[in-house]
């Protein structure tokens, strides 16, 4: 036998108790929606997971108004140390079912176990440990004393990370003071409506958070309706335009976390075997299901084809398969319509004259499969090297000179997040000053903290989430 | 067994070196290689762990670790019967179970090679043919501190007392000073004390004693310098020094062995000694070397484990895969 052919480890099913009708939840309690209710699928196999309601305008009026009376009479009344209790409590149950979140959150959005388990759900509980913690010491968070909370927040969420950008979102909201109505992704509900059950046993106040269920039109109600005073959103550029418009002329915050396209960048005296981990998790990573994706590799040339060499030599021992095997390096993408989107612009890529190399794996039968992909001789002008592809496909440049490096690394009109390798402290520190992106990572990729700040530059978006300056999002000063 | 025509050594060297090996060609060799990154490294040993090794993958990684086992006694209170009885646990490692395969290797200090070869009799040989052979630790094994002449005649004198296998210590304090030179010259001529009267070799193992080296980056040059001087396989540590070996470490080397295969098509060995006490550990282990140089390299001849307790670890972990349940420590002999 070999032993590479790792004997299957799945982890188990049973830890999760699934119904097979979800409710919104509004006003601590699940309750029918009036929209027409669509199922969850699990991208790894098309089966049927669960029915989810979907919100019609009345439902989120509902939620709203719930929101509002919790808001008005228990949350901002609330002392910052007894909302801070919640949270801490909150982050402790997610701690104690993280096996069963982990779980659906795999089974829903197609990412592997060990992924779902080892990053997403101890990073949701960080973050909401991480908010607990600035709850009562607001005064502290850079608008003086008694800052205050900004009231309803409205919150929408995309598929990729559904319940870690779920408690980016959720955790600092309510430790600033408000209260919260948000919109999972269509297609990633499962995990918010476990974290639902999750908020009933830890007693939050009802109204305090309100989880709505459903498509576009849903996230279109809350972000338009009048008595949301805050709205939050992460996803595409192109819905991101038409909330900023949408929410343009009147008094709601907004903040925006967009696309990205990456220039992760590689100098000739990088640590060359991390490097190749630093790429590969750069962009491999969730399939590349990742806003701050390292999408766009700028190798010095003296390099390139050593590096590309070994790029392909460790791609070759990524397993692709059952999001649910613990061995399962890259799993499902998360739909039917993404998967066709990145089989179009990698179809693009070829047409333009790039050279394509996928790792050669065997593709399941069923669901939606994507092998990690790399393109070389990629120009800056190819649509693969601008435009966003959010899957598993790097689009590999060259550069000369670190001044080349960061012109080519700046030339987008994204700038979410950027990588440097170089063994050289000086050039980095150099290199970072110059580069237009919201997240470097020097001689890391794709790591993130509940302390440090996460956003965009240009296209990528405004505001930041994270950190001090992520609590800001959802304050205003004592006078204002 | 030897991998390599010692002829074209010094040349092979000489070319990559662009000179004759000295302090100045090999420190610009050495350190023109690319750094490492020690959060990085860390980083993706730690992902190599939680591989989830089950059923029939894991029966197979317990032989296997079994059949890549050094099994060692390297005492100062060390008698023949003391090493008698390791080579009986070698040949028969699981006295419940005679289907259980023979460790590789027994490794002793040079003195108490006579007394292994003895107990061994028939049995001594290349674990390829189901044999087992005896390694010596030598050249002043662990410190290493002792003249080239008495490193030179404590290497012979194991060899020609049966010693296929030859486990010595770099001179850590002249690499730690950038006197590579030296280091380089000695395992050159240790590796020409392995001759035996027919003309073959003991195969040479270079311990690192990475412990000692202190920075990955060390670590890397030093594997790059022990196999341009011919070493047949590089180990990580004398296991009287603590950090012996860890999975980072390993990786590293691994990662060494999988640029010199690229490079020159050759196959060196890597043997991580110390500390590796659990089966659990142990198929880390596995999987780093099958998924950094390839499957290929979980032979004997190409990767082993200087151990001792781990023997009776993977035999419980073994047992309990027969028998579904843990038997305990008096289920497995000492020694």
């Amino acid at each position: 036998m070999s032993f590479l052919e790792y004997a299957p480890a799945p982890e188990s099913r049973s830890v999760l108790h699934l119904r097979d009708e979800y409710g919104l939840f509004i006003d601590g309690e699940f309750r029918p929606g009036s929209g027409e209710s669509f199922a969850t699928i699990s991208p790894a196999d098309e089966s049927h997971i669960a029915t989810v309601a979907a919100a019609s305008d009345a439902d989120v009026d509902a939620a709203v108004a719930a929101a509002r009376r919790a808001y008005d009479r228990t949350w901002s009344r609330m002392s910052g140390r007894d909302r801070g209790k919640y949270l801490f409590r909150i982050a402790r149950l997610v701690q104690e079912r993280a096996r069963e979140l982990a779980v659906a959150e795999s089974l829903d959005n197609g990412k592997p176990i060990k992924e779902s388990r080892d990053v997403d759900v101890p990073l949701v509980a960080a973050w909401f440990f991480y908010y607990a913690g600035w709850a009562d010491k607001l005064d502290h968070a850079g608008y003086g004393a008694n800052p205050r909370a900004l009231g309803v927040a409205g919150q929408v969420i995309p598929w990729n990370f559904p319940l870690l950008m779920l408690a980016w979102k959720v955790a600092p909201a309510l430790a600033a003071g408000n209260t919260v109505v948000i919109k999972p992704a269509e297609t990633t509900p499962l995990s918010a409506l476990v974290f639902a059950e999750i908020l009933q046993q830890a007693d939050l106040p009802p109204g305090v958070v309100n989880i709505v269920t459903g498509a576009g039109a849903t996230g279109a109600a809350i972000v338009r309706h009048p008595d949301v005073d805050k709205v939050a959103f992460t996803g595409s550029t192109g819905v991101g335009r038409e909330i900023a418009k949408a929410v343009a002329g009147t008094p709601k915050k907004l903040t925006l976390e967009l696309g990205g396209k990456a220039a992760n960048i590689v100098f000739e005296d990088a640590p060359i075997d991390q490097a190749i981990e630093g790429i590969v998790n750069g962009i491999f990573f969730n399939q590349g299901h990742v806003c701050c994706a390292g999408s766009r590799l700028l190798v010095q040339e003296s390099i390139h084809d050593d590096v590309v060499d070994r790029l392909k030599t460790r791609l070759s021992t990524l397993r692709l398969g059952d999001p649910l095997d613990k061995n399962t390096d890259i799993g499902a993408i998360n739909s039917a319509e993404q998967l066709q989107r990145i089989r179009e612009l990698s179809r693009i890529g070829e047409d333009e004259g790039a050279e394509r190399w996928s790792a050669d794996c065997a593709i399941p039968d069923k669901g939606f499969w994507f092998p990690p992909t790399i393109f070389t001789n990629v120009q800056a002008s190819h649509r693969i090297a601008r435009d966003e592809i959010f899957g598993p496909v790097l689009s590999v440049l060259t550069f000369r000179t670190p001044a080349e490096a960061i012109e080519k690394a700046n030339n987008t009109p994204y700038g979410l997040s950027a990588g440097i390798w170089s063994d050289k402290g000086s050039r980095i520190l150099a290199v970072a000053d110059r580069l237009r992106a919201g997240v470097i990572w020097a001689n890391t990729f794709n790591r993130f903290d509940p302390s440090s700040p996460f956003g965009g530059y240009k296209e990528s978006g405004y505001g930041r989430e994270g950190g001090r300056h992520g609590l800001l999002a959802y304050l205003k000063g004592a006078a204002a | 067994m030897s991998r390599t025509d010692l002829q074209t050594l010094p040349e092979r060297a000489m070319e990559l070196l662009g000179g004759v090996p000295d302090d100045t060609t090999l420190r610009r060799y050495l350190h023109g290689l690319p750094g490492v990154d020690a959060v990085g490294l860390e980083q993706r040993a730690a992902g190599l762990g939680t591989r989830s090794i089950k059923t029939a993958s894991k029966a197979w990684a317990l032989d296997k670790i079994i059949e890549l086992i050094d099994l060692t006694t390297l005492e100062g209170a060390d008698t023949p019967g003391k090493v008698r009885s390791l080579v009986a646990k070698a040949l028969n490692p699981d006295a419940s179970d005679p289907t259980c395969p023979r460790v590789a290797a027994v490794c002793v200090y040079g003195d108490m090679v006579p007394y292994a070869v003895e107990a061994l009799g028939a049995a001594h040989g290349d674990p390829d043919d189901k044999l087992v052979s005896v390694a010596a630790v030598a050249t002043a094994f662990p410190s290493g501190r002792a003249s080239l002449d008495v490193k030179l005649a404590d290497t012979a004198d194991a060899v020609a007392n049966g010693a296929d296998e030859i486990d010595m210590v770099i001179d850590r304090g002249a690499f730690l000073s950038g006197r590579y030179g030296v280091v380089f010259d000695q395992i050159a001529r240790v590796k020409q004390a392995c001759r035996r009267a027919d003309g073959s070799y003991a195969s040479l193992k270079v311990i690192l004693e990475t412990g000692e080296l202190n920075t990955y980056d060390n670590v890397k040059r030093a594997s790059w310098l022990a196999i341009l001087a011919g070493g047949d396989f590089i180990k990580t540590s004398t296991g009287k020094v603590s950090p012996a070996a860890t999975l980072p470490v390993t990786l590293l080397m691994l990662e060494v062995v999988r640029d010199w295969h690229r490079t020159t098509g050759e196959r060196i060995g890597v043997k991580p000694a110390g500390g590796i006490r659990a089966s659990k550990d142990a198929i880390k282990y596995l999987v780093a070397v099958a998924e950094t140089v390839g499957e290929e390299w979980l032979q004997p001849h190409l990767f082993r484990f200087g151990a001792s307790s781990l023997l009776n670890d993977v035999l419980l972990q073994r047992q309990k895969l027969t028998t579904g349940h843990y038997t305990g420590a008096d289920y497995v002999t000492i020694d």
